[in-house]
């Protein structure tokens, strides 16, 4: 059994992304490779599993309280990293980058490893589209936007529809589940599930692979140590799209 | 190395498929969780200790890995009575329900929601970390015994968890036998506690937790010793065992099985790892001659 330090690092930088959703930037690189995550200590109040999306940086939306408390931080202030954790994306080939909302902080390291040779990118409107011009500097962008205030009037599965999902070898995948569900179907359709790579969402209290929390039926896989990228083929046939448990362990429906 | 001759074994009252058993609260939150281990080669596995009320457990860190060590403090989250669901399709199998209440009537309440579901429970009476419940209720004998009692109602053979943060594991052990217990399980996690120097503040969410791992190893045989020397149903050894070799100590220190919790955490496959190195069908030893063999 080695340790698993949950590392000090001081806040450098915050970048206000979206009114909901800023990145910190933290005093020290991570080993991190795309899709590899990190529990995030706030001292005070919780540790909340977050991606890489720089190997020092996380970029955090908004939704309850850890995630606001670490909105009350600022520079200098320190939190404590564990990670790399997870077992991140494998992208081999011409690779295809689909976000939706904040789910595009793991694909931001991908896209800027030079991995991502195109990238779509959606929000519910223009001002929360996360990265845009980073991400049109290392990648083929195209934007959608729930509102049509910015690129496709709809969703980035439209886009995908366009963009012939099967001449890509690699489709990464991150956004809300009810997203991620309609690209597997468009990859099912296409016969091509298993080059998608979705990232998922589980309740996690360890993140390290011990404690089960983050486990999906039927396979019993841990989102955060088999996981949290999953190819389509795996997830198919899974409580993917249809519940998630909460931090009891009740299940709870999309 | 000792090795032993392989088969199904019975203890307190369970029939198992070898000698070593997932602990409760690592990868039991789940059916399909449980089944994989038991697909992975676990003799049994114990559930999430499940409780009278559905709980959301502590806020994090919850869990700390150290070299050789490892401190959580999950705080018995769990899905309570909803969690019967999990076991559909398991029924047939080497599940032992670990449950836990503040009170004899709702170990009672809890345990009565297991019948025809389980092979047994393990009462968990041993958490170290949740006000009330677990420790709080283990450390008193007369507790124990009521609640031991109060779940054999159920009609299951019933295991009693142990709490090391006693001054005598022995008065636990002979008050849960007292009770009616089919095991004892020794034993659960040693409160412990580290600060983070840097943030001058306990690195677990809930301040105190419990200690698992093979650091805590010795001090688990030893229990296993003690309660072999005074009790006599059947112990089940739990604590820090991370090998084949680990398990045969424990065996000759008293224990019938053991449960292997932290030692996943390097990898699922373990039990298999173990159990290849364990068993031998040509040259293993018989494993009731092992049981306490240290004690002659
Ligand atoms: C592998 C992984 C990577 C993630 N990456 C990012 C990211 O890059 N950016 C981002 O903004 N968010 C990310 N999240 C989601 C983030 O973990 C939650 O938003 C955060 O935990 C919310 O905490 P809270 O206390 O603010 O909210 P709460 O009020 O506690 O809960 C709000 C929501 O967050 C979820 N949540 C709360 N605690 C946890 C937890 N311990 N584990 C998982 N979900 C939790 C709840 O289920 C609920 O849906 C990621 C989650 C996972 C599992
Ligand atoms: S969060 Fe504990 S096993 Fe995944």
């Amino acid at each position: 059994m080695r340790e698993i330090p949950s590392v000090p690092v001081v806040i450098t930088e915050i970048i206000e992304e979206s009114p909901s959703i800023r990145t910190f930037v933290f005093s020290r690189r991570f080993p991190a490779e795309p899709g590899h995550f990190c529990m995030v200590w706030v001292p005070g109040t919780d540790e909340i599993p977050m991606a890489f999306s720089a190997q020092n940086a996380i970029t955090v939306q908004k939704v309850g309280e850890a995630t606001e408390a670490l909105f009350a931080l600022s520079r200098g202030d320190e939190i404590g990293i564990k990670g790399p954790l997870g077992n991140g994306f494998t992208p081999s080939g011409r690779t295809l980058a689909v976000a939706g909302g904040v789910g595009a902080a793991p694909l931001r390291l991908l896209a800027t490893s030079g991995v991502a040779d195109d990238f779509i990118l959606g929000a519910r409107t223009a001002d929360e589209l996360l990265f845009p011009e980073e991400l049109a500097k290392c990648t083929n962008l195209q934007c959608a936007t729930d509102d049509g205030t910015y690129g496709h009037h709809g969703f980035v599965t439209d886009l995908l529809r366009a963009a012939d999902p099967t001449s890509y070898d690699t489709i990464c995948v991150c956004g809300p589940e009810v997203m991620m569900k309609a690209v597997l179907a468009i990859l099912i359709e296409a016969g091509c599930p298993e080059n998608g790579q979705f990232s998922l969402h589980r309740y996690m209290k360890c993140g390290v692979g011990i404690c089960g929390s983050c486990c999906i039926d039927p396979t019993g896989l841990r989102v955060c140590r088999d996981g949290p990228v999953f190819t389509g083929d795996i997830i198919v046939e899974s409580e993917f799209g249809s519940y998630a448990r909460d931090a009891s362990g009740r299940r709870k429906s999309f | 190395m000792v090795t032993l001759i392989p088969g199904e074994i019975t203890v307190g009252g369970v029939r198992l498929h070898n000698h070593c058993m997932l602990a409760a609260g690592v990868l039991g939150t789940t059916g399909a969780s449980l089944a994989r281990m038991l697909r992975a080669g676990a003799g049994g596995v114990v559930t999430k200790s499940i409780g009278p009320e559905p709980k959301e457990g502590h806020k994090g860190p919850c869990v700390a890995v150290y070299d050789g060590a490892m401190m959580n403090a999950m705080g018995l989250p769990n899905p309570s009575h909803d969690f019967i669901g999990e076991l559909d399709g398991l029924t047939e199998s080497p599940v032992i329900a670990s449950i836990f209440g503040g009170t004899p009537e709702e170990f009672g309440e809890v345990a009565d929601w297991f019948a025809g579901r389980v092979q047994a429970l393990e009462l968990n009476l041993s958490c170290p970390h949740a006000e009330g419940y677990g420790a709080a209720v283990g450390a008193d004998p007369d507790m124990v015994e009521q609640c031991t009692r109060a779940a054999k109602h159920s009609g299951l053979p019933v295991w009693v968890k142990l709490t090391p943060n006693v001054t005598d594991i022995t008065e636990i052990g002979l008050a849960a036998e007292r009770g009616g217990a089919d095991a004892i399980v020794a034993v659960n996690t040693v409160k412990a506690m580290r600060i983070s120097t840097n943030f001058r503040r306990p690195v677990l969410g809930n301040g105190m937790g419990g200690l698992s791992g093979p650091a805590i190893f010795p001090v688990a045989v030893r229990c296993v010793w003690e309660l072999y020397e005074a009790c006599e149903i059947p112990i089940i050894g739990c604590g820090g065992v991370s090998s084949a070799d680990n398990v045969v100590e424990m065996m000759m220190a008293g224990a019938s099985a053991v449960e292997i919790g932290s030692a996943v955490i390097e990898d699922t496959e373990i039990f298999r790892q173990i159990t290849e190195s364990l068993y031998r069908r040509d040259g293993g030893e018989c494993p009731e001659d092992i049981v306490g063999c240290a004690h002659a």
